[in-house]
């Protein structure tokens, strides 16, 4: 495997070989070698047309502790703000010699053709692609769901999984839909009609428009975040009223069954999709989310990048 | 194929090999014995087995694993990672000895030194192999040597383990 566009071009034994891999990297960066000469003398691109805060430092400090060099390329203060074309922006990358490109972009696909049209010849790996897909985020989201619910197993099979809240802008949501039910988890939707894209029948999914009717029977609630910034129609008559219909609250946090985990991509809008007291409980695992992030990013890159240009071979 | 140390040979040789380390650092108290996966991590358990039952107390004893240590990573495939366990009492000031099942290369050996070195700075570094096969591409020699193998680098030398292989012996392929 040369680049990382979407979940579909993983299999469930690469999935996991991901995932066990990041796991003992994890162990690797507890214990006392913080910094691995795995991937030096090795560029990578973070190339970010769109804001992120998480994803890119994340990615930023998996290939730091694998010694690669890391060059930052944001659409801000860049040429891209003059014009150039997303072709020309590769070529110079590739000129410069860059053997991976972290890509954010806010077109959906932009990942995709990087990849396909060949401007340059290193692995691409997608950090987020418009409304289509964010694997690195998948993955980050199932390591951290496997460690607290799994029991030890490889997968996440008989797991049950809520995705809350805007389905259709989000690309987390798409990327998780396809990791946890290849994984063996299942899967439930839980949007108001106007947030679930066209076509959503056709998923591997079940739809639910009554979030408290699932409460008592999920073990992990993963929040969406409401993207404002998305938000060119009305999808909903306003706030409050979908923080009390679709918001997890703190009445809500307690419905959940012992064991029950909550889960956020971030970055949150408290007080909308989530409240505080949801946000800061003992149940939520936010904060580590992003702190597995680290690992299962050094392992995407550990796994594309470290050998030769081979498959993953576990 | 043929079998060049069979299963009471290598139990033999762990023990020699065993002793000799008691004897070059004067007992067991400043010892750390740390195991190359996969194989080499089965031969320092035993080896720490061995030491505990002639010493009477138990030897610090952990794994150290050089997957991303290596210098030849871009040539093939990515590998998987092997767990890595320091010893309570970590490597600083310790006399410690790597444990690996064939030396042939060299190179294994070159990425535990760098992989210690990230762990910290030990007094010695002594190294014990179960079969020395020769054909060194670097400056690297072994302390404890559980039999001397004399190849050709068109042969295979594999050791295998009741651990692992369900038995005991070290076998040439040609």
């Amino acid at each position: 495997m040369k680049h990382l566009l979407s979940i579909n071009d993983l299999s469930k034994v690469d999935a996991i070989s991901i995932l066990d891999t990041a796991e003992k990297l994890a162990r690797v960066s507890d214990g006392p070698m913080k910094k691995l000469p795995t991937l030096r003398g090795r560029t990578i691109v973070n190339l970010f047309a769109e804001d992120s805060t998480r994803t890119r430092i994340s990615f930023e400090a998996a290939a730091k502790r694998l010694s690669a060099d890391v060059i930052n390329f944001s659409a801000k203060g860049s040429s891209v703000s003059k014009g150039e074309s997303l072709k020309d922006t590769a070529q110079t990358l590739q000129a410069m010699g860059a053997d991976a490109v972290i890509v954010r972009h806010s077109a959906s696909g932009a990942a995709q053709r990087l990849a396909d049209l060949e401007w340059m010849s290193g692995s691409v790996i997608n950090a987020g692609d418009g409304t289509h897909e964010h694997p690195s985020q998948a993955l980050l989201d199932a390591f951290t769901i496997r460690k607290h619910l799994a029991k030890g197993a490889d997968d996440l099979t008989g797991l049950r999984v809520a995705i809350v809240g805007d389905v259709l802008h989000s690309r987390v949501a798409r990327s998780n839909v396809l990791l946890l039910t290849k994984l063996g988890a299942h899967v439930t939707l839980v949007s108001p009609p106007t947030l679930l894209p066209v076509g959503v029948s056709s998923w591997p999914v079940d739809i639910a428009y009554d979030f408290d009717s699932l409460l008592e029977s999920v073990d992990v609630v993963m929040m969406l975040r409401i993207q404002l910034e998305r938000m060119s129609d009305l999808f909903f008559p306003n706030a409050r009223e979908y923080s009390r219909y679709f918001g997890l609250t703190k009445d809500r946090l307690q419905k959940l069954k012992p064991g029950a985990i909550v889960m956020h991509p971030g970055p949150m809008n408290r007080g909308l999709e989530i409240t505080a007291d949801a946000a800061d409980s003992a149940r939520s695992v936010i904060v580590e989310q992003v702190t597995n992030g680290v690992s299962v990013r050094m392992a995407i890159l550990y796994l594309l990048l470290a050998g030769s240009a081979g498959e993953i071979a576990l | 194929m043929s079998v060049a140390l069979p299963a009471a040979d290598i139990a033999r040789a762990l023990t020699r090999i065993s002793h000799e380390i008691l004897e070059r650092n004067s007992g067991s108290d400043s010892l750390t014995l740390l195991g190359i996966p996969t194989r080499g991590a089965h031969l320092a358990k035993r080896i720490s087995a061995i030491i505990e039952s002639i010493e009477g107390k138990p030897v610090q004893t952990g794994t150290l694993d050089i997957t991303l240590h290596r210098d030849d990573l871009r040539l093939r495939p990515p590998r998987a990672i092997m767990p890595t366990s320091i010893p309570a009492l970590g490597i600083e000031g310790r006399n410690v000895v790597l444990i690996d099942d064939v030396l042939y290369s060299g190179r294994t050996i070159r990425a535990a030194l760098d992989a210690l070195g990230e762990v910290g700075r030990p007094k010695t570094v002594q190294l014990a192999v179960l079969v020395d096969r020769g054909h060194r591409e670097l400056p690297i020699r072994a302390d404890f040597v559980g039999k001397n193998l004399p190849t050709s680098s068109n042969q295979s030398v594999s050791v295998k383990l009741t651990e692992l292989d369900g038995s005991d012996e070290v076998v040439i392929d040609s």
